[in-house]
């Protein structure tokens, strides 16, 4: 099938956070695609707070299927999440699954005063009760499909499929 | 048949913890970053993680240990598991109940994890090779063979403060004889690149045959220290010395205690380690174990995200296999 441009997802979903004036949101990135979509984004939409970046390696539901990830890097938090406004963010939204490992994740360096989410693309087939306030662009793919957010050399972002089979 | 390291299963990833023996260095390097993880989750708000929630974690300490014991209840509870400690000492054996009937037991109890602290080499391992595979077992010292968690949070320590293994001199000084800490050190400092191990202790408290281990050798630490990184020293076990091995501890203490002095042999910006408990004024004087080339306290930090570490990487192990 053919796939959305990611690099015009990723305009479509700077022009909507900034039509909604989020500069007051502190942005964390979920790694690894995520984080890559964040820190562009905070480059990029000149925001001054500190960039958080978050592993969701702790929360996750699946660790009785699939263990730890041999790879994972921990999290960055570098300001006090009490009271912040954050703006989660991620690359691909699917089962919303990591999107509340993520929420778990944050609540163990405080109580936030609000999130949002914000993802470059929707995929449909929500799985929990969570839905994103920005997304670049929303599709329909069926759930034995994995989408990946990659960067090329020059960091333009590319989506890639792959058939389901090997554990995320 | 392959005579495969009991520690790995057939895919190669890690089962139990035994021993730094034979571990490739991919596995420790696997626990070290894993470890860097954790770290950060005691400076949290919440100083905890969800990742063991139900499962249950026997501490089976066969000879006393306050602070091994400690550190391995922290990290599991860190995890969100459920600890029991057993002080075998002074309970089932002592009635007369042999080890595996004792882990048969246990096991019957849906024990998920053993970490065992035993005065006989090998127990471990016999632990290990007796109970179900989606059992793990940590050894936590055993006699004079192994104690692979101390060694992998003082490779952890090194890392932090010295970042490449491979351009390191690293001596290890006092009681190699009786001890399991440094059998383990050797094993995974060499095992992860360390171009020079150099051993420092009076003939009496080396083993036979040490530098077979691939360390240098040496008896005088005026020239042991010479241009050494890293110092990890070792508790004299006077608990352990049958016989005189030993004149007094006073003699020890001049001959191979660490002073300012000495340490000022080593390269200036040297690190000063030791697995406690610490004799003061027997293995180091109190000027080098408070000052600022130590890292002795940072060591105990470490511990418990090293041993967070193992037991999710074990833990997660389980699932992967009974997934398949």
């Amino acid at each position: 099938m053919q796939l959305p441009d990611a690099e015009a997802a990723y305009k479509n979903l700077i022009a909507k956070i900034q039509a909604d004036r989020c500069e007051g949101f502190i942005l964390v990135g979920i790694r690894t695609g995520g984080a890559w979509l964040a820190k562009r984004l905070h480059r990029e939409s000149a925001n001054t707070n500190p960039l958080g970046l978050l592993s969701t390696s702790f929360h996750r539901d699946d660790f009785d299927k699939i263990g730890l990830h041999a790879q994972m890097k921990p999290s960055e938090i570098p300001f006090d999440v009490n009271g912040a406004h954050i703006l989660l963010i991620d690359d691909v939204l699917h089962t919303g699954r990591t999107v509340r490992a993520a929420i778990n994740e944050l609540f163990d360096y405080g109580r936030p005063a609000s999130i949002n989410l914000a993802v470059l693309a929707d995929r449909c087939g929500r799985e929990l009760p969570i839905a994103a306030q920005y997304s670049g662009t929303v599709f329909e793919l069926p759930s034995d499909q994995m989408l990946e957010l990659k960067q090329n050399e020059h960091g333009k972002f590319i989506f890639r499929l792959y058939a389901k089979g090997v554990p995320e | 048949m392959i005579n495969r390291n009991p520690q790995l299963d057939e895919q190669g990833a890690l089962q139990h913890l035994l021993t730094t023996e034979g571990l490739p260095a991919s596995i420790l390097l696997q626990i070290l970053d894993t470890a860097e993880s954790f770290v950060g989750v005691t400076e949290r708000d919440v100083k905890k993680v969800p990742l063991l929630r139900g499962k249950s974690i026997f501490n089976l300490f066969f000879e006393p240990s306050t602070r091994t014991r400690t550190t391995f209840e922290i990290a599991a509870k860190r995890l969100s598991a459920d600890v029991i400690n057993l002080n075998i000492a002074v309970s089932a054996q002592s009635k007369g109940e042999t080890l595996l009937d004792t882990v048969n037991n246990l096991s019957a109890m849906n024990a998920d994890m053993f970490v065992v602290r035993h005065s006989q080499s090998g127990a471990a391992h016999l632990i290990a090779k007796h109970v179900r595979s989606d059992i793990h077992v940590i050894n936590a010292g055993d006699g004079s063979h192994a104690h692979p968690t101390q060694a992998l949070l003082d490779m952890f320590t090194i890392r932090r403060y010295k970042q490449d293994f491979r351009k390191l001199r690293v001596a290890i000084i006092g009681d190699i004889l009786h001890s399991r800490v440094a059998r383990s050190q050797i094993h995974a400092l060499t095992t992860l690149g360390v171009p020079e191990v150099r051993v420092i202790a009076p003939k009496t408290l080396l083993p036979r045959m040490v530098e077979r281990l691939g360390v240098h050798v040496y008896h005088d630490m005026t020239q042991g220290l010479k241009d050494i990184d890293v110092l990890m020293m070792l508790r004299l076990q006077s608990e352990r010395m049958k016989g005189a091995n030993l004149p007094s501890q006073e003699e020890y203490f001049k001959y191979y205690g660490l002073t300012p002095e000495k340490l000022l042999l080593a390269h200036h910006d040297a690190i000063v380690m030791h697995p406690g408990p610490m004799n003061r004024g027997v293995e180091i004087d109190s000027a080098v174990a408070d000052g600022k080339q130590s890292v002795i306290l940072p060591q105990v930090t470490f511990g418990i995200a090293v041993r967070m570490a193992v037991m999710s990487i074990l833990a997660g192990q389980s699932v992967a296999r009974s997934a398949e």
